[in-house]
């Protein structure tokens, strides 16, 4: 039997290097559903968490899935899922519910080309507004996009500690390129990996509110078997959990759960910056289509231009402060990402036309070739 | 009640008795704890409660304490207690 | 044996509020429906287990039935609908030592997550399904269900019902169900007997609850809710053991009741353990 951490170097692909990340996170309870480019989370989360004393379910279907993590989640289990497109599809409405009930689980997207069955062995990272707006009613999610088998495992942990500590669903949002990609994955000694778990209620059961804000407006979380007797709805809802049909709580549940992310973005957003400091183009990009961007811009420097990359590493929240601030340093901003315009309206949002924002896309089932990133770099320089 | 025959250990026996508790304003006046008293105990009263419905009222001494009214009511409203027990 | 808690004579309270959110009460449920009955089993049944309160989650989806979740005053889950068998899938396998309720209607509980209830039961996970059936859509206005009988009028069936309805028993008995019963909310001591039995049961347990819905589906169809308790007193047969396959719902050949299914087989828990825990049974 192996241990929760398997310490040393490996050769293995995104979606195992996953697998082992969630692990070693701490993860005790799978649930899925087979689907094409995800299955190898899933495969590996079976064959690994009875190592842990953990447990996997193949559920009937990706609502099944999502819906069993929130269950196993409220017995006190740091609970995934893992899928691609259609099954995110389905799962959206069980992502608001988890959103709603403050439940802490990590949601894996390997994304591959759509819509509908689309090219289901061929990558893409056309789900990126469905993480954000997927679900019904206004909501606040954190979405982070891995670059490499490496960051798999160690942005799923990163995954785990956030959702543990905001009581939000946090999505993985892979694509099928990093997922199968192999490549040389480092796992640290247990000792060095920082895990997270949820805030725990102390004191009194009685009368107990389990949406509370404590700090960072996230309440502590019982685990059912515990006595707290909380209730737990979808239906809005006090601090207690009660449902109340009124305008006024819905504020105040609204407040609380877009609060505890928004007033926390300093804490959440991850992003990675490279040749940045001097730079007058600045690439915008995450996931696998970064990998592309990190090569137009050692060509665009090498060509004296001086091109620079902020890789978003949490996607969601978005980091609009900082490329606010950018957008009055730099001369333009080129979006690149394997899809036909998602993040690069965001980008052109928050840049308030105070830089010039372009856009290099793909319809999916390819990376971008730096070519054309370099083509719109230059096209960047030329314009007055 | 009146027997045409006494038992010999009658003396000995033990009836219980209840007492029909209603809890006036949680009634939404189903009836169905006055159509199924088996001892027929209870009927409607002419009164309202604050939700506007009759509410049930005792009519009889006669509950067996059999908690059928308690366990039908959909709104925990109806429940009887033993009362203290005496022969026949 | 249904047993009732003794309470002394002048003590004004009922016997079940210690499991009732109070604060809650009055429940939405109309008056002449039944599922308040149906809940008050239920919770009798909790009761006379003897098990801790705190080792029992109640589940429900959506729905008027779906509410049930909201009253009682244990760990309790009201989930998105359909899902209430998924969600207490997860509760079940993280820990098993929850005896885990599911308490939900026949739209929820047969339509939109009918797919649930057949792999719950394939699986033999370990839960305890009651079903209250009032053959309609009660919460959105009365509209056909799967339940809903032959040529019964409904908001979406002005001229009656051209799809026949589940037998659920049967269903459940196809499915692998180890235990399977059905009772009418008249009967609250059989049905309470019935739940107490499920709960003690491992395995999955279904209990299909036969329950008035006096404004969406009596009102159109010319029904009383005291003429319904009345089908559920006159033209009811209890037969234990009864063929799954005998078991429509048709008041002209008579309603059969009873315990149909009660079996041991491993639990889906238990064989996971096992296989990929190494735990001894």
């Amino acid at each position: 039997m192996k241990s929760a951490v398997l310490t040393g170097e490996h050769f293995i692909n995104g979606d195992e290097a996953c697998a082992e990340g969630a692990i070693a996170a701490g993860c005790m309870f799978f649930a899925g559903y087979p689907i094409t480019p995800a299955t190898e989370v899933a495969e590996q989360m079976a064959l690994r968490l009875p190592d842990v004393g953990g447990t996997f379910i193949q559920m009937e279907d990706e609502i099944a899935a999502m819906t069993c993590i929130l269950g196993s989640a409220w017995t006190g289990a740091k609970s995934m899922t893992a899928t691609s497109g259609p099954g995110f599809s389905l799962m959206m409405e069980t992502v608001g519910l988890a959103v709603v009930t403050e439940t802490p689980c990590v949601v894996v997207n390997v994304q591959r080309s759509g819509p509908s069955t689309g090219l289901p062995t061929q990558g893409a990272q056309a789900d990126m507004m469905q993480a954000k707006w997927g679900s019904h009613g206004d909501y606040e999610i954190i979405a982070i996009a891995p670059s490499s088998p490496q960051e798999m495992f160690n942005l799923t942990i990163t995954a785990f500690n956030l959702s543990e500590t905001y009581r939000v669903p946090v999505f993985i949002m892979s694509d099928e390129i990093v997922g199968h990609m192999s490549e040389k994955v480092v796992i640290p000694p247990a000792g060095k990996i920082r895990t997270v778990s949820r805030p725990k209620p102390k004191g009194r059961k009685e009368n107990f509110k389990p949406y509370a804000p404590g700090p960072k407006g996230v309440a502590p979380m019982p685990a059912i078997g515990e006595g707290y007797n909380v209730h737990v709805t979808g239906l809005t809802h006090d601090e207690k959990g009660y449902p109340v049909m009124s305008v006024d709580t819905q504020k105040e549940m609204m407040a609380r759960l877009l609060g505890k992310i928004r007033n926390n973005l300093q804490d959440i957003i991850l992003t990675e910056d490279y040749q940045l400091a001097d730079a007058e183009i600045v690439l915008i990009s995450y996931g696998v289509a970064a990998r592309t961007s990190y090569t137009a811009v050692q060509t665009a420097r090498r060509m004296g231009i001086k091109a620079g990359l902020l890789r978003l590493i949490t996607v969601w929240p978005f980091p609009d402060d900082r490329i606010q601030a950018l957008a009055e340093q730099v001369k333009a901003f080129v979006t690149v990402e394997i899809n036909m315009g998602q993040i690069c309206r965001e980008v052109q949002r928050c840049a308030q036309g105070r830089a010039r924002t372009y856009f290099v896309g793909h319809p999916g089932g390819a990376i971008i070739p730096p070519a054309d990133v370099m083509a719109a770099i230059k096209e960047a320089m030329q314009a007055k | 009640m009146k027997y045409w025959r006494v038992p010999l250990d009658a003396d000995e026996i033990k009836v219980v008795r209840g007492v029909v508790h209603i809890i006036e304003d949680r009634c939404k006046g189903c009836g169905y704890c006055i159509e199924y008293c088996p001892q027929g105990v209870i009927e409607f009263s002419k009164k309202f409660n604050a939700k506007g419905y009759h509410p049930p009222v005792v009519k009889a001494d006669t509950c067996l304490n059999c908690h059928y009214c308690e366990n039908l009511c959909p709104e925990f409203a109806i429940f009887s207690v033993e009362k203290t027990e005496r022969s026949l | 044996m249904t047993k009732n808690v003794k309470q002394q004579a002048g003590e004004a309270k009922h016997p079940l509020e210690d499991l009732v959110r109070m604060d809650r009460i009055p429940h939405i449920w109309c008056s002449g429906c039944g599922i308040g009955s149906v809940f008050s089993s239920c919770l009798t049944a909790i009761k006379n287990t003897g098990i801790d309160y705190s080792k029992f989650a109640m589940v429900s989806g959506i729905g008027c039935s779906g509410r049930g979740a909201g009253y009682i005053n244990i760990d309790s889950f009201h989930t998105t609908h359909g899902r209430a068998i998924p969600f207490a899938t997860g509760i079940k396998m993280a820990n098993p030592d929850i005896n885990v309720i599911v308490f939900s209607g026949d739209g929820d509980l047969f339509a939109i997550g009918g797919n649930h209830f057949i792999h719950a039961a394939r699986r033999n996970m370990d839960i305890t399904v009651i079903c209250v059936n009032n053959m309609i859509y009660g919460m959105t206005g009365g509209q056909v269900a799967a339940t809903t009988p032959y040529l019964a009028r409904s908001a979406t069936t002005e001229a009656g019902n051209p799809e026949s309805p589940f037998n659920l028993p049967l269903l459940a008995y196809a499915a692998g169900a180890t235990y399977i019963a059905r009772w009418t909310m008249l009967h609250t001591r059989d049905l309470a007997d019935a739940i107490v039995a499920a709960i003690h049961r491992k395995g999955f347990s279904f209990i299909e609850v036969l329950s008035p819905c006096p404004i969406n589906y009596g009102r159109r169809n010319k029904e009383k809710s005291i003429d319904t308790l009345k089908n559920y007193h006159d033209k009811t047969i209890i037969k234990n053991g009864a063929d799954p396959v005998t078991l429509d719902i048709d008041y002209g050949k008579g309603v059969i009741l009873g315990k149909f299914v009660d079996i041991d087989k491993p639990t889906h828990d238990e064989k996971y353990r096992k296989i990929y825990l190494r735990e001894k049974e």
